[in-house]
């Protein structure tokens, strides 16, 4: 037999085997060497603390009330872990994205880093965690006092009552020792995984040795087994359709949203591979705890027909003088007892820390984080007091229920409880249009229907609600009594409770989603979270902070710890090329800083903190836009389209342009073609036709002179227009190479005067000058400027139409240069004419007689033009006037 | 959820990996199914056998879910081909720097 | 034959030529050179045919051949057209506006007389 002294011996033995574990581990992760501590393995393990005492005694009391029922609630978490991709993967992800601390800090981050959420969700957590603590403290003194009845010596309640705070102490220490080491979440709980690790092997192990000999050591092997089930009254037990089908949905939605289990599911998660292989370890461990659940019931019954089947696990070993197996056992149950309360207190903790104690500090000492006090402190200290408060709690609890049968009921209840979570965590990780407001109203009434329909009767018609209104509803109103709710009776109480208060929360959040609008943080959280798996980039909660690079500093080493703070600073002063430990706090920074606090103090937290030194927690448009992805997208696409139709309408045009010069050159080479083709055919014509005629035959010596003298004149014409072509030609292509030197105007004026005087034929035309004004000085080309005086002269000879042709020639120099008028005494040229007369075969009159080709002018346009000069028509000078403008002698010479 | 186009055509790995992930999407439906299954007895009057063959039923489908997923995780744990080595391992939330 | 020609032409070395080659064949050759009043001079005239220039100061001679091709007095006209210009497009101007003839500068004597003739007998 075992004494109470040896178990309290062994006891402590195991709990020391815990401390130096964990204690082992934290100083292997310190060295950096963390190795298996991160492992698949401890991960799927880790995530055993699902199976509490309430699995490892209860399982078989359930079986032994209810048959194969008890495996729904292993059924439910097998469906999400091998359902992984869908919802555990897309939690990690955000939870490592978001330095989610909690799943308080989910729901509130998710719904734009929202303070109510935070403590609604945190509230429900402690309402839900504190029972089921309870529970695991009744189960440890529980076992504690079957050894003890064993050992003969029984101990009174006040001895029990006394175990079980012992026991609670005990945790408080090791989950304050472990749990709050560091506050930084990302370093995690190397100490508190491991140790609970090894809690998992010890109740697995257990748990099948003990069903290992009730199967081979008691019944005689499985065929055996089976033929003792059939007979036992286990086998009677009738499925009920509804229980099945809602209590698998049930544990599903616990495992999820159980605090513990979110806590190491993704908060302690290291690796996302690491869930791939839990997807079939862990219904592979949780298959294990189920098997041998049955045979032990049914031989429980038979070997021990009237104990607590609640601890059949314990009573059928010690019943049947195994001791060192129960005592295996006793560790096992006491394993997962400890290791649920452990985790639970720390995630519990850290929401209560996180999410009702810092902000209500916060506002408390308005003056800001940065300017007083060690934030770190203070956070590492109201994270204890938490941890010490929430098994307070626990035990408390345990006391005051007095260990009675409702606390056996608790399980469920508490599953009920946080599963009101389930919408708004669905809702809010594949629903974008999911709102704060929609969230708060739906947890707010599954939570009060929960309560009201559920948790409040549990406890009787001793607590809130009497017996009265158990039976006939409030104030006697039938339809809203708690198990009938509407009057829909006959209803088992758990499916009636599970299905009301999700009904009603969903509906409350759904309808609360379509009818409210997201402020600009939510949407830009929800965008992050629906799309996790698009981009992994964290929305920046601000922009443009002014944020003093030195505050941020002093706050983050109040939270992360001098050192940690200060390497982080220095890091990014170096990625940024500075040197010293003071970044500039760009947006980009300050984000990934204040998810670095998030961290340790919760996301809504670390805003606020943050915010108060930046000096705003506002979301420009640019923000949301940049986030909100597909926004970003179809609008970056469309300004892509749009620049691109911009460009292409550009081109477009820019080839329009291109065409219409072409075809305007087109034309212009079609005129001037058939102008070259007229020009050129006219003489040939004459040349031709007279050519025939004097070759056909004898005339008059008269006729004879006169037809060569047409051809001589018709050919000198061609041979003019042959030159000017090439005149032309050669200046307008600017190939023309100017022979610049000094010239005096007069002498230019009178080479050309005395070469148009030279030709033959014309009319008298008398030449006005003036000497002394033509007495300028120009650096010019002399040649080429009297070829323009000669064409101007020979035109006022040939055009002019006066009677006595007189072309006056008007010498003005000035400041601007010296302009040379030519104006004759004829009618001049009409006004319409005035504007074309300077380009190509613009020949105003029939001017066959002297066969000029209409280049006279166009040529001297661009002589002029490369002298530097201008020469246009002068209007309403009494006759023809063309003034040439030559730039001054000094003009031309400075250049 | 928009893919970017230029994965319409894909590699027989990627094709065989975005099968293997619709198969681990359908594995917790198909479990469903198949648990929800004792439903379908309720109501027999042969209550003897029960307990033992709905057990058995039970944890072969257990059994059978441990194995598929066993071997789809084996699979899917491998880098995605798809896209760039994603946030399992370390650094993802560094990514803005 | 004494019939009579009219031609419209502009260039007075073209219009010495052809005169001097018609008037020697026995035409009454009869000369104007502006467009704009050619066709009155057709009128007044009333030659027996027209030799027209395309390049006329102040009216184009296809402008003036449609003017006589609209008009039932001279629809049957004998036109012989002058260009110097040598393209392609004119020519078929000169057919679509119903000219008997086209001819392009520079012609031969002959060619020129031939033509005439022709149109005048026909």
């Amino acid at each position: 037999m075992i004494g109470f002294n040896v178990l309290v011996l062994v006891c402590l033995a195991y709990a020391a085997l815990l401390f130096v574990v964990a204690f082992a581990a934290e100083k292997r992760a310190e060295r950096g060497t963390v190795g298996w501590l991160r492992s698949p393995l401890i991960y799927t393990l880790s995530l055993s603390i699902y199976c509490t005492a309430w699995t490892f005694y209860g399982a078989v009391g359930y079986a032994v009330r209810s048959g194969l029922e008890f495996v729904t609630i292993y059924l439910g978490p097998t469906l999400v872990m091998v359902g992984w991709w869908w919802l555990v993967r897309k939690l990690v992800r955000i939870g490592r994205a978001q330095r989610i601390t909690s799943i308080a800090d989910l729901i509130s981050s998710r719904y734009g880093k929202s303070t109510l959420l935070g403590v609604i969700v945190t509230l429900l957590a402690v309402i839900g965690t504190t029972p089921y603590i309870a529970l695991q403290l009744q189960s440890v003194s529980l076992s504690f006092s079957v050894f003890s009845a064993e050992g003969g010596a029984m101990p009174d309640f006040e001895a029990l009552d006394n175990t079980a705070l012992v026991v609670a102490a005990g945790l408080a220490l090791f989950t304050i020792l472990f749990g709050t080491r560091s506050l930084d979440v990302n370093e995690r709980h190397h100490g508190v995984v491991t140790a609970i690790a090894l809690e998992a092997v010890v109740k697995l192990i257990a748990l099948i040795a003990v069903g290992v000999f009730v199967v081979w050591g008691v019944a005689g092997g499985p065929a055996e087994m089976m033929a003792q089930i059939d007979a036992s009254k286990i086998a009677e037990w009738q499925l009920d359709g509804g229980r099945w089908a809602t209590l698998i949905f049930l544990s599903a939605a616990a495992f999820v949203c159980l605090p513990r289990m979110f806590h190491v599911m993704v908060v302690e998660n290291a690796d996302e591979r690491h869930v791939a292989v839990a997807s079939w370890a862990f219904p592979l461990y949780l298959f294990a705890m189920s098997l041998f659940v049955i045979p032990i019931a049914v031989i429980g019954l038979s070997v021990l027909p009237g104990e607590n089947p609640d601890l059949y696990v314990l009573t059928v070993p010690l019943a049947l003088d195994q001791d060192s197996l129960a005592m295996l056992s006793f560790l096992g149950g006491f394993s997962s007892a400890t290791s649920m309360v452990i985790v639970a207190a720390i995630a519990v903790s850290t929401m209560v820390s996180n999410h009702i104690v810092m902000p209500i500090w916060l506002s408390a000492r308005q003056g800001g984080a940065s300017m007083s006090g060690d934030v770190r402190e203070v956070v590492l200290l109201s994270r204890r007091i938490s941890i010490g408060a929430v098994l307070a709690l626990g035990y408390l609890y345990f006391r005051l229920s007095g260990g009675g049968a409702a606390l056996a009921a608790i399980g469920l209840i508490a599953f009920a409880g946080v599963a009101q979570v389930l919408p708004a965590l669905l809702g809010g990780l594949f629903w974008r249009g999911a709102t704060r407001r929609g969230a708060a109203i739906g947890l707010t009434l599954g939570f009060a229907v929960w309560a009201y329909t559920m948790f409040l009767p549990s406890f009787g018609d001793s607590f809130v609600l009497s017996a009265a209104v158990l039976a006939d509803g409030p104030w006697g109103i039938g339809w809203l009594r708690p198990h009938a709710l509407f009057g829909i009776d006959g209803l088992d109480p758990v499916v009636h409770a599970v299905f009301w208060s999700m009904v009603i929360n969903s509906s409350g959040f759904f309808l609360g989603s379509l009818f409210s609008f997201p402020a600009p943080l939510e949407r830009l959280q929800g965008a992050q979270f629906v799309n996790i798996d698009d981009h992994v980039r964290n929305a920046p909660g601000w922009t443009h902070s002014p944020a003093e690079a030195e505050d941020l500093l002093i706050m983050a080493q109040r939270i992360l710890g001098p050192a940690e703070a200060q390497a982080v600073f220095e890091a990014e002063a170096r990625a940024q090329g500075k040197a010293g430990y003071l970044p500039n706090p760009s947006p980009d920074f300050v984000e990934r800083l204040e998810r670095q606090l998030a961290g340790s103090v919760g996301a809504a937290t670390a805003q606020a903190m943050v915010a108060q030194i930046t000096g705003g927690a506002s979301v420009s448009v640019e923000d949301l836009l940049a986030v909100a992805d597909e926004t970003a997208q179809i609008m970056e696409y469309s300004s892509q389209l749009e620049t691109q139709s911009q460009e292409l309408s550009r081109t477009a045009a820019q080839l329009r342009e291109a065409n219409e010069k072409l075809t305007q050159l087109s034309i212009q080479k079609d005129a001037f073609l058939s102008q070259i083709s007229h020009e050129l055919r006219t003489p040939m014509t004459s040349i031709r036709a007279f050519s025939e005629i004097l070759m056909a035959g004898p005339m008059s010596e008269a006729d004879q002179t006169r037809f060569s003298t047409i051809i001589h004149d018709e050919a000198i014409r061609l041979t003019r227009l042959l030159d000017d072509l090439l005149d032309l030609s050669v200046l307008e292509n600017g190939e023309v190479s100017l022979n610049w030197q000094d010239a005096n105007l007069h002498s230019v004026l009178d080479r050309a005067v005395a070469a148009t005087s030279s030709m033959d034929g014309e009319r008298p035309l008398a030449i006005r000058r003036d000497a002394r004004a033509e007495d300028v000085a120009l650096v010019t080309d002399p040649d080429r400027l009297a070829q323009v005086f000669i064409n101007l002269i020979a035109n006022a000879r040939k055009y002019c139409d006066a009677e006595a042709p007189e072309l006056r020639i008007e010498v003005t120099s000035g400041e601007a240069g010296v302009t040379v008028d030519f104006v004759d005494n004829g009618a001049g040229i009409p006004k319409a004419s005035q504007s074309m007369i300077f380009e190509k075969f613009a020949r105003l009159t029939d001017q066959g007689r002297a066969g000029g080709a209409g280049l006279g002018l166009a040529i001297c346009r661009e002589i002029v033009a490369k002298l530097g000069g201008d020469i246009g028509y002068l209007p309403d000078q009494g006759g023809a006037a063309f003034r040439v403008t030559l730039p001054a002698a000094q003009a031309k010479a400075a250049e | 959820m928009s893919r970017p186009p230029a994965t319409v055509f894909l590699e027989r790995r990627s094709y065989r990996r975005r099968r293997l992930t619709d198969a681990a999407r359908m594995l917790p439906l198909v479990g469903a199914l198949l648990f929800l299954v004792p439903l379908l007895w309720a109501g027999g009057d042969d209550s003897a056998a029960r307990t033992a063959a709905g057990g058995v039923f039970i944890f072969a489908v257990w059994g059978a879910l441990i194995v598929i997923a066993g071997a789809l995780s084996r699979h899917l744990i491998r880098p995605d081909p798809d896209r760039a080595p994603d946030g399992d391992g370390a650094g993802d939330t560094e990514r803005g720097a | 034959m004494g019939k009579r020609v009219l031609l419209i032409e502009d260039e007075p070395n073209i219009i010495q030529a052809i005169g001097f080659i018609l008037s020697r064949d026995g035409w009454t050759v009869d000369t104007h050179a502006d467009g704009k009043t050619a066709l009155a001079e057709i009128a007044r005239r009333g030659p027996d045919l027209v030799i027209l220039d395309v390049m006329l100061p102040n009216r184009s001679g296809f402008d003036i051949l449609q003017d006589l091709r609209a008009d039932p007095a001279t629809e049957a006209l004998p036109v012989l057209m002058l260009t110097a210009r040598g393209q392609k497009r004119d020519r078929e101007l000169a057919e679509r506006y119903g000219a008997s003839r086209f001819m392009t500068k520079p012609f031969s004597n002959a060619e020129v007389l031939d033509s005439v003739r022709e149109l005048a007998g026909s």
